[in-house]
């Protein structure tokens, strides 16, 4: 029965999980950006198309994916500036793991903000 | 008797150990250095995209043509939305690139797949600088203007 691999400065641990996070969010933040590109571009098209198109964000299941979406930016935002720390803060590496635990704290505080006014604009009225 | 092995940083590197210097310039460095500069100045760029068209005034219900068509009317946020956009993108596309030399085992396959990612790349980011510079917010059909511009009364 193999044992389960002791864990390393990264195999398991926050810098493994942060690292893992970063792709996943950058490869979903990547393709919206793609779709909202050529979702914009056709403003250039006609106003009724581009009003049409942007009408489809305008419901309760969008407004959540965006709420994810948003999320995935600003954890992929905070963790890239605790990247950037790693790579030229002198104690960043050592200071990694309370780094990553700041970011976390951050994104609760930033998304708690966000979900409440952007769900209750996109939710409420009209 | 004593072998003399050089210190590791003292200059005299063989060609295959050095870093830098070979067929690949110093290319992977400047990559490496751009995703940083350019993850800066998108944390500006994009919180600001977001908190002024998702949390000020009616939020998501305001954007329309006319909303896209009064900030192009500006030139601060034609600057703001081309620098996003190509910042974006090459920061977006170089994610990916590392991402495909990761997984992609294949010479071939890396291949495909990076052909894919380039010519994407250089569709949205010609398309999005286009519409940026091009756009009209009172489009004209044979004179007559199209519904729902933004034309001045």
């Amino acid at each position: 029965m193999p044992t389960k691999p002791a864990g390393t400065l990264y195999r398991g641990r926050e810098g493994m999980w942060s690292w893992v996070g970063h792709r996943i969010t950058g490869v979903v933040i990547f393709f919206f950006l793609l779709v909202h590109v050529l979702d914009t571009s056709l403003v250039r098209v006609s106003p009724e198309a581009y009003t049409a198109v942007i009408g489809a964000y305008k419901n309760p299941l969008m407004a959540l994916g965006e709420t994810g979406l948003v999320a995935a930016i600003v954890f992929h935002a905070f963790n890239g500036l605790r990247i950037i720390a790693v790579d030229f803060w002198k104690k960043g590496a050592k200071y990694q793991r309370q780094m990553l635990w700041t970011v976390l704290a951050l994104w609760v505080v930033v998304m708690v903000g966000f979900s409440i006014r952007h769900l209750s604009l996109a939710l409420g009225g009209h | 008797m004593t072998a003399t092995i050089d210190s590791p940083r003292s200059g005299k590197i063989s060609p295959q150990y050095r870093r830098t210097g070979g067929s690949k310039g110093n290319f992977e460095m400047l990559a490496w250095l751009f995703m940083r500069l350019s993850g800066i100045v998108l944390v500006v760029l994009i919180f600001g995209h977001l908190f002024v068209n998702l949390l000020v005034g009616e939020g998501i219900h305001a954007i329309d043509f006319g909303f896209v068509a009064g900030k192009w009317a500006d030139p601060f946020w034609q600057i703001w939305d081309l620098a996003m956009l190509w910042l974006a993108m090459l920061h977006g596309t170089n994610g990916v690139r590392t991402i495909i030399n990761d997984y992609a085992e294949k010479d071939s396959t890396r291949l495909a797949l990076k052909i894919v990612l380039y010519a994407a790349t250089t569709v949205i980011i010609v398309l999005g600088t286009l519409v940026i510079f091009t756009f009209n917010p009172c489009p004209v059909v044979d004179g007559v203007p199209l519904p729902g511009g933004f034309c001045p009364a």
